[in-house]
């Protein structure tokens, strides 16, 4: 089965894609992640602050399984309506630093959608350590002897 | 999925990575391996002796001689440990799908 979100983390690179195709019209995923009440929702996070345009910014905070309280913020540096949204990421205290994504809502059907979503870390290493990966690497070796080994694997 | 730590050390490793990547290729005796670098045999047989230990390389005796040849199962146990942040994000993903239909049904 095709799965329906997506991640690559190419070895070496400082950067992630999360793609996810969506059975919604582009409106409403991007309505999920504008109006305050729905993305509390499915992002499990309170709203504390989004201010969903050019120069705007967002706070969240979100409890762990724990009880343990964490801020997540960010600056919006381009909004498109149903389109994109470039913004700024910070877990405050977290392993990854600050972040830029790229959020890009497409269009398919008017039933469904694709996000993708592109983040850039400082560093590689801060990349893998969000992804608690040495090994990002596992993922890249496209065209190598390798690949073709565990691709033999995964069909058995 | 039980994946000890000492896996992913072993594959931090970039000497070790090599190691597993000309394996990938063909079984080696632990010599050729050792030709391919400019380490001291000694090196590369503790090496090789980590990953064995993490079984990433499995052993075959022919004759006198031992092969190394890749375990490709358990790396693909590693290639599945980016799964945990698949997951969450197809969760949050999940959630956001089914909200939004509701939502869409009550308009």
């Amino acid at each position: 089965m095709e799965l329906k979100t997506k991640v690559d983390a190419e070895a070496g690179k400082q950067e992630l894609f999360i793609t996810r195709d969506f059975d919604l019209p582009v409106e409403l995923v991007f309505r999920a992640y504008v109006e305050p009440d729905i993305l509390e929702q499915w992002m499990g996070t309170k709203v504390l602050k989004l201010d969903c345009r050019r120069h705007g910014s967002f706070e969240f905070e979100t409890t762990d399984p724990r009880g343990g309280k964490f801020r997540l913020n960010g600056t919006i540096h381009e909004f498109e309506t149903n389109q994109k949204i470039t913004r700024t990421f910070e877990m405050e205290g977290g392993p990854a630093g600050i972040t830029l994504e790229f959020l890009e809502f497409q269009h398919l059907t008017n039933e469904t959608s694709r996000l993708r979503i592109h983040t850039i870390f400082r560093s590689v290493s801060l990349r893998d350590e969000l992804l608690k990966l040495p090994f990002a690497w596992g993922l890249s070796m496209a065209h190598n002897k390798l690949e073709e080994v565990m691709k033999g694997t995964q069909q058995r | 999925m039980e994946l000890r730590r000492d896996v992913f050390q072993a594959i931090a490793d970039p000497t070790r990575r090599a190691i597993i990547t000309l394996v990938a290729l063909q079984a080696m005796t632990p010599s050729a391996i050792a030709e391919h670098f400019d380490s001291t045999r000694q090196t590369i047989s503790r090496h090789i002796r980590i990953l064995t230990e993490c079984d990433l390389l499995r052993q075959e005796h022919s004759g006198r001689e031992i092969h190394y040849h890749l375990n490709a199962l358990k790396m693909k146990e590693i290639a599945d440990f980016i799964e945990p942040f698949r997951q969450m994000w197809d969760n949050r993903f999940n959630k956001l799908e089914s909200i939004m239909k509701n939502y869409k049904r009550k308009k």
